[in-house]
């Protein structure tokens, strides 16, 4: 009993001692972004986040960009990843290390190889800030495969597609129909992720010119902190809310997973 | 939905054996499937980085040449490197340290606790989307006139700042870094301390032991390969790490990714356009020995954990 209130104790104290560490940041900020002058308390930082029309902009980008992103890889990786379950496990091992190689080349080194890339996607897609679609839908995968792999993985996706084949079923009906509907919170997960990432990405956008939010973020910084402390609290708790969210979704589908075991353990 | 759990038993992940039509020998249509998605990668993954790697070695006539990575080994960049690597490896330590603990204190909790909860989110964004945000939570809370600092100024008579603008400098970026670092170690741990069974600690009691013999003989030897792999983990993280760094520090380039950064806003010396690829080169070959190592790491724990 002796050793189970010691570790009561000692949990209490990191627990308080980290949460004071991470939590004084949040509250600096938002102690920061409520400053007026002469010492009293303004809500002008805030205000001014929606009058500033080059920041409106940037989050404008940013929302398109991580929407295209996420469709992109959706479009790019699902169909891929289930064909190779179904028709070409060769391929397996070729895409799962494509897919991870982003976690070991760092952004700032993909960046200094993109840089010439760019001149030529822009001068056939013009240079809208859009064109980082395709430079983010690189930055996702690996966990946009990571989720949907496990999504692949918790059906029997052979059997599904054999019986929906053997009913005169299309390839594309398949995928859309039966692949795409039992994997969908796996697909949730893998936009969300992607999402998240998007809207967070700074490296990229900013050493390849392209107006997006994080880029304005810091460009604001320069004159006006305020405004900038602001945006940058918006983004980390917007963030949160994301995650959060995700953690319901992934918990939904292990229990899923849980009862399926249940009821094959039962037949 | 599926319960036909025969035919999914007979089947284990990986490359089955070449048996039945469907893993035999794909047709050419087939093959064009995968197409999109190998052209697209090729093109915006693999052409970029191969640009990298071979440009390194390579002058600015495109011929053949190892002065990109020589240069590496001298002056400001070679300073760069160490740095980075001083910077990475102080941070991965206080990181998994400070992550370990946090892990733990989360996981003898509710598993389904709001608490948990909260931390683990809380560790994704901070660890995975902090970036430019992080920088700027840092001004508002020990910057000029962050919130901490004017405390300490008004009311303790501590000025942070006597010293230096060590906010700007290298011992800024260690205290910001540990704000994705030990966020980072929770997320990548907490795997490792849910695999400890409640029955070994019972085993462990019954047979007369104390938290220490647990700890001495069961945990630890059980978390320590994990352990050592988010180490890695956290090292490569950190050295990888650039947005934070860029968004504060604006002037000089006292880490290898803002060395970079230098190398592609202009600041290059005639002759030496390649050597910012030979920075990515350096940087690919220290993050993947840290990831190659964890891979063998990740492996040893897989024997024990099955």
């Amino acid at each position: 009993m002796g050793s189970l209130v010691k570790q009561r104790v000692l949990r209490t104290i990191i627990l308080l001692v980290l949460g004071v560490y991470f939590i004084l940041p949040l509250i600096a900020m938002a102690e920061f972004s409520t400053r007026g002058k002469n010492d009293t308390r303004s809500l002008e930082s805030w205000t001014s986040i929606v009058d500033d029309e080059g920041l409106m902009e940037a989050l404008v980008n940013s929302l398109l960009l991580s929407v295209t992103s996420a469709v992109l890889m959706l479009v790019l990786l699902v169909p891929t990843m289930a064909w190779i379950r179904l028709r070409l496990p060769q391929l397996q091992r070729l895409v799962e290390f494509l897919c991870l190689l982003p976690l070991a080349i760092p952004a700032i080194v993909l960046v200094v190889g993109m840089a010439p890339l760019y001149a030529w996607v822009n001068y056939f897609f013009g240079d809208s800030a859009l064109t980082l679609t395709f430079a983010y839908t690189i930055l996702v995968l690996p966990f946009a495969y990571r989720a949907i792999d496990a999504g692949l993985a918790a059906i029997d996706l052979k059997t599904l597609a054999e019986a929906a084949r053997s009913l005169g079923a299309s390839w594309f009906t398949v995928l859309w129909k039966v692949v795409v509907p039992n994997i969908r919170v796996a697909l949730i997960g893998a936009a969300l992720l992607s999402v998240a990432l998007v809207l967070g990405e700074f490296t990229i956008a900013s050493l390849l010119n392209f107006d997006t939010l994080q880029v304005q973020v810091n460009l604001l910084g320069k004159r006006n902190a305020g405004v900038s402390i602001a945006v940058s609290l918006l983004c980390l708790i917007f963030a949160f809310v994301l995650l959060f969210a995700l953690s319901y979704v992934g918990q939904r589908r292990r229990q899923t997973v849980a009862e399926e075991e249940i009821l094959q353990g039962s037949n | 939905m599926t319960s036909v759990a025969p035919v999914a038993a007979a089947k284990p992940g990986g490359p089955t054996p070449s048996r039945g039509r469907a893993a035999g020998r794909p047709s050419v249509a087939a093959w064009l499937v995968a197409v999109p998605f190998l052209a697209f990668v090729g093109t915006f993954l693999v052409y970029p980085t191969v640009l990298v790697l071979f440009g390194a070695f390579q002058d600015s006539n495109g011929a053949f040449t190892l002065d990109n990575l020589t240069s590496l080994f001298t002056g400001v960049v070679f300073d760069a490197f160490v740095r980075s690597i001083e910077l990475s490896a102080l941070t991965a330590v206080i990181g998994a340290i400070f992550g370990a603990l946090l892990t733990w204190a989360i996981a003898v909790g509710n598993p389904d606790g709001m608490l948990r909860r909260t931390v683990i989110a809380g560790s994704g964004v901070l660890a995975q989307f902090g970036g430019v945000p992080l920088a700027f939570a840092f001004l508002a809370t020990v910057g000029f006139e962050g919130l901490v600092t004017k405390f300490l100024r008004d009311n303790v008579g501590i000025d942070l700042f006597a010293g230096s603008a060590w906010l700007f400098e290298l011992p800024g970026l260690t205290l910001v870094y540990t704000f994705f670092q030990i966020p980072l170690m929770v997320i990548v741990f907490l795997p490792a301390l849910d695999g400890l069974r409640p029955q070994w600690r019972e085993a462990n009691a019954s047979l007369g032991g104390t938290s220490w013999t647990y700890w001495r003989h069961v945990g630890g030897p059980i978390l320590t390969p994990p352990f050592l792999g988010a180490l890695l983990l956290l090292f490569a993280n950190a050295f990888s790490a650039y947005a934070t760094a860029a968004a504060l520090v604006s002037q000089g380039s006292p880490i290898v990714p803002l060395q970079i950064r230098g190398f592609l806003t202009g600041e290059v010396v005639l002759g030496q356009e390649n050597l910012g690829k030979a920075l990515g080169l350096g940087m690919v070959i220290v993050v993947s020995i840290a990831m190659g190592v964890n891979v063998l790491l990740q492996k040893r724990v897989a024997k024990w954990v099955r």
